[in-house]
C-alpha cells in the first residue's frame, strides 16, 4: 500500500525526508532573517529617509522607527542563528547524512527525529507571528540582556519561541549521537568514520549539555516578566525616573552566565559541522586522504570540551576582577589552538593535490581564508585589554560575521552543491553555480570588511542613525553606504542559487550514484537513496574514509565498501 | 526494514539504543536543574547575611519530610515493577507501578497543600529572591512528576498489556527507562529538600 501524501512529505518518519523538511525551511529563514538586515541596512546607509518599495506600508512616511529597528536586529540575530545555520548544519545535513555515512537505514529514533522537526517549525511559526502581535518582537538583542529584556514588549513570545527550539535541538542531537554510537555499519571503527560525522557528535553533545542553561535562564526570564519575580533586576532598579515596583536582589549578570554557557558553545555549533563539510569536499575535489585525520579527530574533540570554558570572555566588561579575567583569557588563547590545527590540516591537504575547481570546492576553499581572518580577528576580542576598547563595536560584528557568514554559510553552499546529486538524482548547473559563487565572495567581504574599519574607529553596533552622531568617526562613515550597497546586491545574487535549486532539479545533468567518484558510504546508496532504507543491501565496511590516490591502485578513489583483497 | 538494537545491546557499546538515549536525556537534565541550582547559588551569595535561611524559615519541613519518603518510597515500587517484568509476574508489576503511581499523586496532592499555604499568607514567587527560586525549581520538579506520571500511567493502562504480550523483552527495556527517569526526578528532590528547607 503507498503511503499517503502526508505520511510521506509532511508527517514523515523517513531521515532523508525529515532532513530536506528541515532545509528547506532553514533556507527559508535564512533568506527571511537576510531581508530583516537589508531593510536595516537602509537606514544605516541613508538614515532617516523612507524604506523603498516597502516602507510606505509599513510605517507612516515609511521612514523605519527606532523600535522597529530594534526588532529587525533582535531578531536578524535570534533567525539567523537559531532558525537558520543550525538546523540547516545540523537538522539538515546532520539528519540526511549521519544514517547514509555510517552506513545504516535510519535515525535511532523515527519518531523521535519527526517531533523534533515539527517542534522547530512551531518554534518558527512563534518568531515569525511575534512580528505581527500588537507589541511587536522582541527588540532586546539576541542575547536579551536583563534588565532591558525584562520589560520590554515582545520578549514574552520569544521566550516561548526560545523554549520550542531548546526541544527541538535537544530532541535531534540526542538522536544524532545515539545513531552514531550505536548504529554504525559493521567495520565502521571510530577511526573510520568520515570527518564530518565526527563534528556532528561533537556538535551534539554541546547541543546537549549546553543548551539546557539556557532553558532554565528563559524559565527564569519568563518568571519575571508574566509572574513578577526579579530573578534578573538588582534593587533600588531606576527605569524611566522612577524606582521600579518589583523586590528587586536579583543580578542581570546571572542572565549572562546563563546565556554565555550556552551561546559560547553556540559559536562551535555553528562552525564545527561547517569545517566537516569543508573537509568531505576538500578531500573529494583534492583527490587526496585528508592530512592528518586523527589530529582532526582530537582537535574537534578538544575544541568541544574546552568551549565549556571560555564563556565569560563575553563579559569582559562587567567588572568581573582580574582573575576571572585572566583564567578566560587564557582559555580563550588555549581554544584558539585546535581551530587553528583544524584550518591547518586542510590547508596542507591542499598541497599537491590535482585540484579540481567546481562550485562545492569553490565555496569550501573560499571558508580557509575567510574562517581565518573571523577567527585571527577574533583574538583581540578574547584579551581583556583589547576587548575593552573594541567591546560592542562594529569590529565584534566584522569578526563573527566572518566566521558564520562567509565562513559557515559557504561551507553550507559547499554542502549543497556537493550533495545536490545525492538528494535529487541531478547535478547543480556549474555555471550557475560560479556566478553564485564570485559576486557572492565579493560582496561578503564588501559589507564585513569595513566593519573592521568602523569598530576601530569607535562606532557602536547598536546605533539606529549608523554613528551620524560620532564626529570623531564621521571620516568612516562613508562606508556605510559601501557595506548596504554590497548586502542588497548579495541579497540579488542569491536569486541565481534560487533559480539553479529550482531548474536543476527537475532539468539538471543526470549524475549517478557516485558523481564526484568519492569514497564515503553515502555514494554506495542509489541518487536518491531508498525511502525507508537507504541501500539495497546491507553495508560493510573495510577501510579508512578518505582513500583516494593510494599509489599502485586502477582508480584514483577506493570506496570504504571495497574489501581489503581488491587492493593492488 | 528494522532499526538495529532497539531491543537488544550493541555488543561493542553494551547498550541498547533507548538506555544511550535516556542516559543523554538525563544528562541534559543535570544541566537545565544544574543551570537553576546555580542561580540559586547566585541569588543566595547576593542576598543579605542569613536572608535566605530567614525567608526559608516560612517552609514546612515535616510536610517536605514526608514527602522525601514518599518520593523515596516510589523509587523502591518502581524498581519492584521492573524486577517483577524480569520474573515474568505481571500482576505483580501492576501492583507495583500502581504503587508508584500512587505515590506520585500523593506527592503532588501534599506540595498542593504547601503551595496554597504559601499563598494563603501572601507569600508569592514575587514576594523575594527566596521564594522566586523556591516557587521555580519545586515548580518545575513538579512538572517532570507529572509527565512521569503521564509515562507510568500509560504503560499501565491495557496499552501495557497489549505491550506485554507482544514484546515482553521490549515492554521490561521500557519500563526500566522510564524508571531511571523517575529515579532522576527522585534524585532532584533529594537535592532540592535539603537545599530548600534545611539550608
Amino acid at each position: 500500500m503507498p503511503e499517503p501524501f502526508w505520511r510521506k512529505y509532511i508527517f514523515s518518519q523517513d531521515h532523508k525526508v525529515i532532513g530536506i523538511q528541515y532545509g528547506l525551511t532553514a533556507l527559508a529563514f535564512l533568506f527571511f532573517g537576510f531581508c530583516l538586515m537589508m531593510i536595516m541596512r537602509w537606514q544605516l546607509a541613508y538614515p532617516e529617509t523612507p524604506v523603498p518599495l516597502i516602507g510606505e506600508f509599513l510605517w507612516e512616511n515609511g521612514i523605519l522607527l527606532p523600535e522597529v529597528y530594534n526588532s529587525l536586529g533582535a531578531m536578524h540575530g535570534t533567525i539567523m542563528i537559531f532558525l537558520g545555520v543550525v538546523p540547516l548544519a545540523v537538522g539538515a545535513f546532520g539528519n540526511y547524512f549521519v544514517p547514509l555515512q555510517i552506513g545504516t537505514i535510519d535515525m535511532a529514533f523515527p519518531k523521535l527525529n519527526m517531533t523534533s522537526y515539527w517542534s522547530y517549525f512551531v518554534g518558527g511559526v512563534i518568531m515569525v507571528a511575534s512580528f505581527f502581535t500588537p507589541e511587536g518582537a522582541a527588540r532586546s538583542g539576541w542575547t536579551s540582556y536583563p534588565p532591558l529584556a525584562d520589560f520590554e514588549p515582545g520578549q514574552t513570545l520569544w521566550l516561548i519561541g526560545m523554549v520550542f527550539l531548546i526541544t527541538s535541538s535537544l530532541l535531534g542531537s540526542i538522536n544524532i549521537i545515539v545513531t552514531i554510537v550505536q548504529l554504525r555499519a559493521p567495520g565502521l571503527t571510530w577511526m573510520r568514520l568520515p570527518f564530518f560525522v565526527w563534528t556532528q557528535l561533537v556538535t551534539s553533545f554541546l547541543l546537549v549539555l549546553a543548551f539546557p542553561p539556557l532553558e532554565a535562564a528563559a524559565v527564569l526570564q519568563l518568571m519575571d516578566r508574566v509572574v513578577g519575580t526579579s530573578f534578573f533586576l538588582p534593587s533600588g532598579l531606576v527605569v524611566s525616573g522612577e524606582i521600579i515596583s518589583a523586590t528587586g536582589g536579583g543580578s542581570p549578570l546571572l542572565w549572562q552566565h546563563l546565556f554565555w554557557f550556552l551561546a559560547h558553545p553556540e559559536v562551535y555549533v555553528l562552525i564545527l559541522p561547517a569545517m566537516g563539510i569543508v573537509c568531505e569536499v576538500i578531500a573529494n575535489n583534492t583527490r587526496k586522504p585528508i592530512w592528518g585525520y586523527k589530529s582532526l579527530v582530537y582537535a574537534a574533540i578538544f575544541l568541544g570540551f574546552m568551549s565549556f570554558i571560555v564563556w565569560a570572555h563575553h563579559m569582559f566588561m562587567t567588572g568581573m576582577g582580574a582573575t576571572m579575567s585572566a583564567f578566560f583569557q587564557t582559555t580563550t588563547m588555549i581554544i584558539s589552538i585546535p581551530s587553528v590545527i583544524i584550518l591547518t590540516a586542510f590547508f596542507l591537504s591542499l598541497w599537491g593535490g590535482s585540484i579540481r575547481y567546481n562550485t562545492p570546492m569553490l565555496f569550501a576553499l573560499a571558508f580557509l581564508p575567510m574562517f581565518g581572518i573571523g577567527g585571527l580577528t577574533g583574538l583581540p576580542l578574547g584579551l581583556a585589554a583589547s576587548d575593552i576598547s573594541l567591546h560592542d563595536t562594529y569590529y565584534v560584528i566584522g569578526h563573527f560575521h566572518y566566521v558564520v557568514a562567509p565562513g559557515t554559510i559557504f561551507a553550507l553552499f559547499a554542502g549543497i552543491y556537493y550533495w545536490f546529486p545525492k538528494m535529487t538524482g541531478r547535478k547543480m548547473n556549474e555555471t550557475l553555480g560560479k556566478l553564485h559563487f564570485w559576486p557572492s565572495l565579493i560582496f561578503m567581504n564588501g559589507i564585513f570588511l569595513p566593519m573592521f574599519i568602523q569598530g576601530l574607529a569607535g562606532i557602536s553596533r547598536r546605533l539606529w542613525d549608523g554613528g551620524a552622531i560620532y564626529s570623531h568617526a564621521a571620516d568612516t562613515l562613508w562606508l556605510n553606504e559601501v557595506m548596504s550597497v554590497s548586502a542588497w546586491l548579495l541579497g540579488l545574487i542569491q536569486f541565481v542559487f534560487i533559480v539553479n535549486f529550482f531548474y536543476s532539479m527537475k532539468k539538471g545533468e543526470k549524475a549517478g550514484r557516485n558523481p564526484w567518484d568519492a569514497t564515503t558510504l553515502e555514494w554506495v546508496a542509489p541518487s536518491p537513496p531508498i525511502a525507508h532504507g537507504n541501500f539495497e543491501s546491507d553495508i560493510e565496511v573495510h577501510r579508512s574514509a578518505y582513500e583516494y590516490s593510494v599509489p599502485g591502485r586502477k582508480r584514483d578513489f577506493t570506496p570504504q565498501t571495497e574489501p581489503k583483497k581488491s587492493d593492488n | 526494514m528494522e532499526i538495529p538494537y532497539t531491543v537488544k545491546e550493541r555488543p561493542d557499546t553494551g547498550l541498547n539504543n533507548s538506555k544511550l538515549g535516556i542516559w543523554l536525556f538525563l544528562a541534559s537534565e543535570v544541566m537545565l536543574f544544574g543551570g537553576l541550582f546555580s542561580a540559586y547559588v547566585f541569588l543566595r551569595l547576593g542576598a543579605p547575611e542569613g536572608a535566605f535561611h530567614e525567608w526559608g524559615k516560612e517552609l514546612n519541613v515535616p510536610l517536605a519530610t514526608l514527602n522525601t519518603m514518599v518520593l523515596i518510597t516510589s523509587s523502591v515500587t518502581m524498581v519492584m515493577s521492573w524486577a517483577s517484568l524480569k520474573m515474568n509476574d505481571f500482576k505483580k508489576y501492576k501492583l507495583y507501578m500502581g504503587l508508584t503511581l500512587l505515590c506520585a499523586v500523593i506527592f503532588l496532592i501534599v506540595k498542593y497543600f504547601e503551595y496554597t499555604a504559601k499563598f494563603d499568607h501572601h507569600l508569592y514567587p514575587s514576594t523575594n529572591t527566596f521564594l522566586a527560586i523556591y516557587f521555580t525549581l519545586t515548580g518545575l520538579h513538579g512538572l517532570h512528576i507529572i509527565g512521569g506520571m503521564i509515562v507510568m500511567t500509560y504503560f499501565w493502562l491495557p496499552a501495557g498489556n497489549k505491550m506485554w504480550h507482544s514484546e515482553p523483552e521490549h515492554f521490561a527495556n521500557r519500563i526500566e527507562i522510564a524508571g531511571l527517569y523517575w529515579h532522576f526526578v527522585d534524585l532532584v528532590w533529594i537535592f532540592l529538600f535539603p537545599i530548600l528547607y534545611l539550608l
